[in-house]
């Protein structure tokens, strides 16, 4: 059944000089929607054309409306020879075709060219009348809604939540067809340009067929990667969790706008999906190559699954990260799974059978482990690949959990708000048989479960989580160096390696957590990258102290030849510098966990957990006084230095250098012991490529080389947003890569730059001005009296400013960005759509755009301008849940060339301000002269 | 299209089809040059740590964060090692705990982001309305007022000179002299250029024009009118008599004859504008002369002024002495002035014909205001001087021009 496009193209601006005998541009616009063209009238002899042409109207199937984007290209007429293309703009109409999201794409689009950027503005106006379709056959999946958003859109309520979905699709690469060798490189950055839009089209529909098909309405916590895998393909996959949301009516959702106190709405994931499971394949009879792998379970859990929905599910995975308060019943721990193969042995590269079959190992993986671990669900989950040239790692890991059965069969509980529990930190396995070697102790807030010593997730901090101090960004790095080989070897080479990576890592992790006194991580990521000739590990993730478990205990060094006396002082001074450290974090993170172990000394504590509480008692009164090496020697986490190595890792434990006063970072989406929020954001991408000069390193030397650049570039981001203390980075997410050399041969000749290079991403940093704990006694204040200092009036008066437009000219809306899921202190009222965006950029005169760095630095400037242009052009004024998945970027300063691919996605939105009580009168405002260099406007 | 009309920003080399056959695929995987010049001002990064060297270094907020200070010095013509050495002796890493590396690494990317800005300077309503950075109104206002402020010393230089590519190859001398980094003389001079240009062709008053399309404060706007308007006539600002005048004091002077003596003044509406003096006036002004040429009036005039003054001052019998001299100094101004190259040595004249003979008799301020006043309305007591009009709107100018002028 047929839908209707329309589209107007108005007027154009700052057009680019085409013509240099007039230095004008005799402009025209072609507008295409799959085969079919039209074309606008030449306005002769303007950089600012007004074309108000008709409506071209497109009569096409949903299906094409679900795949195509609808491409506009403006032209330079020319009456002797071929007209030239000034550029073009991609309309995703996606967010057209639901009718609780946009109506109307209207605005001005930056009009785009992959070898000039930016050249000049269009305005367009699209709209689309759909016809309903009730046609049961229907290829089309129109309607359903897609949220990149990882928890329950605001404005919504989840009435069911159905489960995972996941679909790949592959094409050939348009950058290595024959014909690739004979068009322009605008050509085929083009073709590509519009192949991975339509295979990200194809890819929704066919995502959104499978959830019409399990009775869904949407998909939340939507994730689409591209593998670029060269020769073999491109290959676009996604996952995400289908759900049944029904829209909030405005007003009721109202008394949960403040961040720190809201959480998505109750969702009752209930009913075995529609899906069939393929093969009740729950035999663990796949052996797990790699990754954390506890042994199987015991069935003794079984019985109590027969009760629950999600364990009729295929894979009972959920790509959210955060939920409802008491639908975490027990957290099991993070599962992760790994697997090396080589894109070179696909049989037939362009069928996604052999990427589906791979991805479905891995996830059989993951449910194994999860099961393992006495979870029947996966919660936080995501996806991954790496690719060296024909080596590719797959990666999949997610967090291990009971969720509650009760919530399932009873439907839509309304769980008690914000209180405290402490459920979800109790172990889901069997205490006398236990997936790995733990510590168990009774929590210490009920006293009644059993609680591990640490617990690490892939998570959010549960809403309901009891928090002692603040939490930090904790990362672990590791760089191991691998002999260079091709084929098999390689791989064989690389999945031997990974399995002690993974357990360096968490080693890392562990001790640095044990560091700064704590006892949890939340969001924890972990990315592999495969180089040439290295191989590197990077994991982030938020540690917190939970007050619900045990106190973790000091870091204990002994030494091995106990005989040497110089060896003890050693021994004996990094001790005392360890202890001096996590004195000094429990300081700095204000973890004070004794308060909350007394309001609880009335209630009946069995004896162990009194002695431990003493324990703690004393230990933290001589904390400081003198050094106690007996406290906690019981479990305290003891490390062994035998060889240099282990001297090295202590050194570089230490040397993580403390964050400035006033800054806090995390990774996840809300600072846990932070809560005062101001409205105040500012989104950062940064990108940071490193040559390493001499490939002829050492392990140690590398990782030497991997942490300081870390460090550097956290202390580099530091730096630069001094003006805005006290602030906190929030979503801080690092990527790394090693991006491949090839021509070997000719490196050869030149060993001075046999290096592999470093990318470093820290995507994607959301940094939040946040007043500490000093201001929030006035916080009260700050409402009825416009206080001076505090950020957050300024930004309002700010804003009134820009919405006071200039007299020349319409002023260009200002659209916040944020790759969290929410604004703080706005209240979302509607979602747009998805944004889903990418752009190629390549250029030919490198040197003349100012080296690599003036290269990037305008793309990514392009690219953020044109994602807010298209926000804008929807009704938007804010994107949510934003994040740059994709940068890769080539050069060859020989030729003077370079090359960047990116692709972002997020959920474009309408906020508003949360209560108009808080709105001071403009004519205050604008009379206050702004007093720091804070921008804290987004 | 024909080869090579791409506008000047984007212009790179063409290359021909037939060169990619053999760069495809693998067109970005070569050996990398040692030397990778990163072009156009931005200097290579330098290689601080012998096992690793930055490539690539970049920061991008949503918003665009720019640190003023280092807008200054990128304004100020400091390279980035000179702009780092600066911020470096000024404190801020011992503030931060950052180091060298972080600060340059910081500077550069401002330092790019203004070069990337620039372009949008220019035409600062643009900025407004530009999509490719995000900068809240008040940072706008900011960035086009700081770029186009100049410096009081480099002005005072270029001053009533052509704004020629001439006198932009004599920068260098200019900016030897001055001490203005050449780069900050070179902004400064198209920014003068620039604005000159745009309100040649516009009709209705200069200032308001230069506000509107350039966005500037009134202040600002003010001084780029004057600018313009002594770059349009020419007048002589240069010679060794002139050297103890300000910009500031020219900038008033130039207030007064654009809101006085032009075509613009009388009528804003006017097809012609402010920059141009009215040509009939400079016409009527002849008829001046006759305050000069016909004794009676001449002794008429001076004994009417002398009496007014009389005991009213200490330098009065230097006035009664010189007034003859004085007065013709100043009618023979106002009748030259039909003369373009008397027009342009205007303040000369001024300086030669009244304010030296004045300065040597040592009269203070207070005498010349009393004098000037006295001599103005005395003429209005003469029964057969009949332009008092004329004579009003010269004197009016040229009062509030010597008063500003009378200084050491």
């Amino acid at each position: 059944m047929p839908g209707k496009l329309k589209a107007k193209i108005v007027a154009g601006r700052h057009l680019p000089v085409m013509d240099r005998a007039s230095d004008l541009t005799d402009a025209f616009v072609e507008v295409k929607f799959g085969n079919t063209t039209f074309k606008t009238d030449v306005y002769p002899k303007s950089l600012n054309p007004q074309w108000n042409s008709e409506w071209f109207k497109f009569e096409v199937d949903d299906e094409d409306l679900q795949d195509e984007p609808l491409q506009i290209t403006v032209l330079d007429h020319d009456t002797y020879s071929a007209n030239d293309a000034i550029g073009k703009v991609y309309i995703d109409i996606d967010p057209l075709l639901s009718c609780e999201a946009a109506t109307v794409i209207s605005g001005w689009l930056p009009i785009y060219d992959t070898i000039h950027g930016i050249r000049g503005e269009i305005n367009v106006v699209v709209k689309v009348d759909l016809f309903n379709d009730l046609n049961r056959f229907r290829q089309s999946s129109c309607g359903v809604k897609f949220f990149c958003t990882t928890s329950i859109p605001r404005c919504y309520r989840a009435a069911l939540v159905h489960g995972f979905v996941e679909e790949l699709v592959v094409n050939e690469d348009p950058e290595y067809q024959w014909i690739d060798r004979i068009r322009t490189p605008r050509a085929s950055n083009e073709a590509r340009q519009r192949l991975i839009s339509l295979m990200s089209g194809e890819l929704q529909r066919k995502i959104g067929l499978k959830v019409l098909e399990m009775g869904g309405n949407a998909v939340v916590g939507y994730l689409q990667c591209f593998d670029l895998e060269g020769e073999s393909g491109l290959v676009v996959r996604a996952i995400g969790t289908a759900c049944t949301l029904d829209k909030l009516i405005p007003g009721t959702e109202s008394k949960e706008t403040l961040p720190s106190s809201s959480s998505p709405p109750p969702f009752s994931p209930s009913k075995p999906c529609s899906r069939q499971s393929s093969s009740s394949d729950t035999d663990l009879s796949l052996t797990p190559k790699m990754g954390k792998t506890p042994p199987p379970s015991s069935p003794f859990l079984t019985l109590y699954f027969f009760s629950d929905p999600v364990y009729f599910q295929e894979f009972p995975f959920f790509t959210l990260t955060c939920f409802p308060p008491g639908f975490l019943v027990h957290i099991g721990g993070v599962v992760s799974a790994r697997s090396v193969k080589l894109l070179d042995r696909i049989h037939n590269p362009d069928e996604p059978e052999t990427r589906d079959a791979w991805w479905e190992e891995i996830r059989q993986e993951i449910k194994s482990h999860a099961k393992a671990l006495g979870c029947h669900a996966v919660v936080g989950y995501s996806e991954s690949t790496t690719i060296c040239e024909e080596v590719c790692i797959l990666s999949a890991s997610g967090t291990a959990a009971m969720l509650n059965p009760r919530f399932m069969r009873e439907g839509c509980l309304d769980a008690g708000g914000s209180e405290h529990s402490c459920g979800f930190c109790h172990i889901p396995y069997d205490e006398f048989n236990m997936p790995f070697p733990a510590q168990l102790t009774y929590c210490y807030h009920c006293r009644r479960q059993k609680v591990p010593d640490v617990l690490f997730t892939t998570i959010d901090l549960p809403a309901e989580a009891a928090v002692t101090g603040k939490g930090c960004l904790i990362q672990a790095r590791l760089c191991r160096t691998k002999k260079k080989a091709q084929g098999e070897v390689n791989a064989t080479a690389i999945s031997n390696l990974l399995p002690f990576m993974e357990y360096e890592l968490h080693t890392q992790l562990m001790n640095k957590l044990k560091l700064r006194c704590m006892n949890a991580l939340f969001g924890l990521r972990i990315q592999i990258s495969v180089g040439e000739n290295m191989l590197l590990g990077l994991a982030s993730a938020t540690g917190v102290y939970l007050s619900a478990l045990p106190a973790p205990g000091g870091i204990q060094i002994t030494g091995k030849t106990p005989s040497d006396l110089s060896y003890d002082q050693h021994i004996s001074t990094m001790q005392k510098r360890i202890n001096d450290t996590i004195a000094m974090n429990k300081e700095l993170y204000n973890i004070h966990p004794l308060e909350c172990i007394e309001e609880v000394v009335g209630s009946p504590i069995p004896d162990r957990q009194r002695s431990r509480l003493f324990r703690s008692t004393s230990e933290s009164s001589d904390e400081l006084s003198e050094l106690d090496l007996s406290h906690g020697k019981k479990d305290a986490f003891v490390l062994e230095i035998d060889d240099t190595d282990a001297v090295e890792d202590i050194q570089s434990l230490l040397t993580d250098a403390p964050m400035p006063a006033g800054f806090y970072s995390c990774n996840t989406e809300v600072m846990p012991g932070i809560y005062n929020w101001t409205s105040g954001l500012q989104m950062f991408t940064s990108v940071r490529v490193y040559r390493l000069s001499n490939a002829n390193l050492t392990n140690q030397g590398l990782n030497k080389i991997f942490t300081d650049l870390c460090e550097n570039l956290l202390k580099s981001l530091y730096f630069k947003l001094r003006s805005m203390i006290p602030c906190c980075l929030c979503h801080l997410n690092f990527t790394v890569a090693v991006p491949e050399e090839e021509l070997i041969q000719v490196r050869r000749h030149t060993p001075k730059h046999t290096s592999p290079i470093l990318y470093i991403f820290p995507k994607n940093i959301l940094v939040r001005s946040g007043e500490n704990e000093e201001q929030l006694q006035f916080s009260m204040e700050l409402f009825s009296s416009s206080e001076r200092c505090s950020p957050l009036p300024e930004v309002r008066s700010r804003s009134l400013r820009s919405t006071r437009s200039l007299p020349c000219g319409a002023p260009v809306t200002v659209v916040k960005m944020t790759p969290l899921s929410f604004l703080p202190r706005t209240r979302i009222v509607k979602y747009l759509g998805i944004i889903n965006m990418f752009f190629i950029r390549e250029t030919t005169s490198l040197r003349e755009e100012g080296g690599v760095s003036g290269f990037l630095h305008s793309f990514i400037a392009e690219v953020f301008a044109m994602v807010r242009a298209h926000v804008a052009a929807l009704g938007g004024n804010a994107v949510v849940s934003y994040s740059m998945k994709e940068c890769v970027f080539m050069e060859n300063p020989n030729k003077n060339q370079a090359q960047c691919l990116i692709n972002v996605s997020g959920d474009a939105v309408i906020f508003v301000r949360e209560s108009d009580q808080e709105a001071i009168p403009p004519l205050i405002m604008s009379g206050q002269p702004s007093t720091t260099g804070a921008d804290g406007t987004t | 299209m024909v080869w090579g009309m791409f506008p000047c920003h984007t212009l790179g080399p063409l290359i021909p089809v037939e060169q990619r056959l053999n760069a495809i695929p693998c067109r970005f995987y070569a050996p990398k040059n040692s030397g990778c010049s990163e072009g156009k001002g931005v200097p290579d990064p330098v290689r601080t740590n012998a096992k690793m060297s930055v490539e690539l270094d970049v920061f991008v907020g949503n918003t665009t964060i720019m640190d003023e200070e280092v807008y200054q010095f990128w304004l100020d013509g400091y390279t980035v090692n000179d702009a780092v050495k600066v911020r470096m002796e000024g404190g801020v890493l011992e503030e931060c705990e950052a180091s060298a590396e972080v600060l340059r690494s910081d500077t550069m990317d401002q330092y790019r982001t203004f070069q990337m800005c620039e372009r949008l300077l220019h035409s600062p309503a643009k900025l407004a309305n530009q999509l490719l950075f995000q900068i809240p109104p008040h940072r706008q206002a900011m960035l086009i007022e700081r770029y186009y402020t100049f410096d009081g010393l480099f002005v005072r230089e270029v001053l009533g000179k052509k704004l020629s590519k001439g006198t932009k190859k004599d920068l260098d001398d200019v900016s030897a002299k001055t001490g203005v980094t050449l780069k900050s003389c070179r902004r400064q001079f198209d920014n003068f250029k620039r604005v000159f240009k745009v309100v040649e062709e516009l009709k209705g008053p200069l200032v308001e024009n230069i506000r509107q399309h350039f966005l500037l404060s009134d202040k600002l706007a003010r001084d780029y009118a004057a600018i313009v308007f002594f770059a349009n006539n020419r007048f002589e600002t240069g010679k060794k008599k002139l050297h103890y005048l300000t910009f500031q004091d020219f900038a008033f002077c130039a207030g007064q004859l654009i809101s006085n003596w032009t075509v613009g003044a009388l009528d804003n509406m006017v097809e012609d504008m402010d920059v141009d003096l009215e040509k009939e006036f400079l016409q009527d002004l002849k008829e001046l002369k006759i305050l000069i040429t016909d004794k009676d009036l001449l002794d008429q005039h001076k004994s009417l002024v002398c009496t007014a003054l009389r005991g009213k001052t200490k330098a009065f019998n230097e006035m009664e002495a010189n007034f003859k001299n004085l007065s013709r100094g100043l009618v023979n101004i106002a009748a030259k002035l039909t003369n373009t190259k008397d027009v342009r040595d205007f303040f000369i004249d001024l300086v030669e014909k009244f304010i030296e003979p004045c300065r040597s008799d040592k009269w203070t301020a207070g005498d010349m205001r009393l004098y000037l006043t006295h001599y103005t309305n005395s003429a209005h007591i003469l029964d057969t001087f009949k332009h008092q009009v004329v004579w009003d709107r010269y004197m009016g100018v040229i009062k509030s021009c010597i008063l500003k002028m009378y200084h050491d």
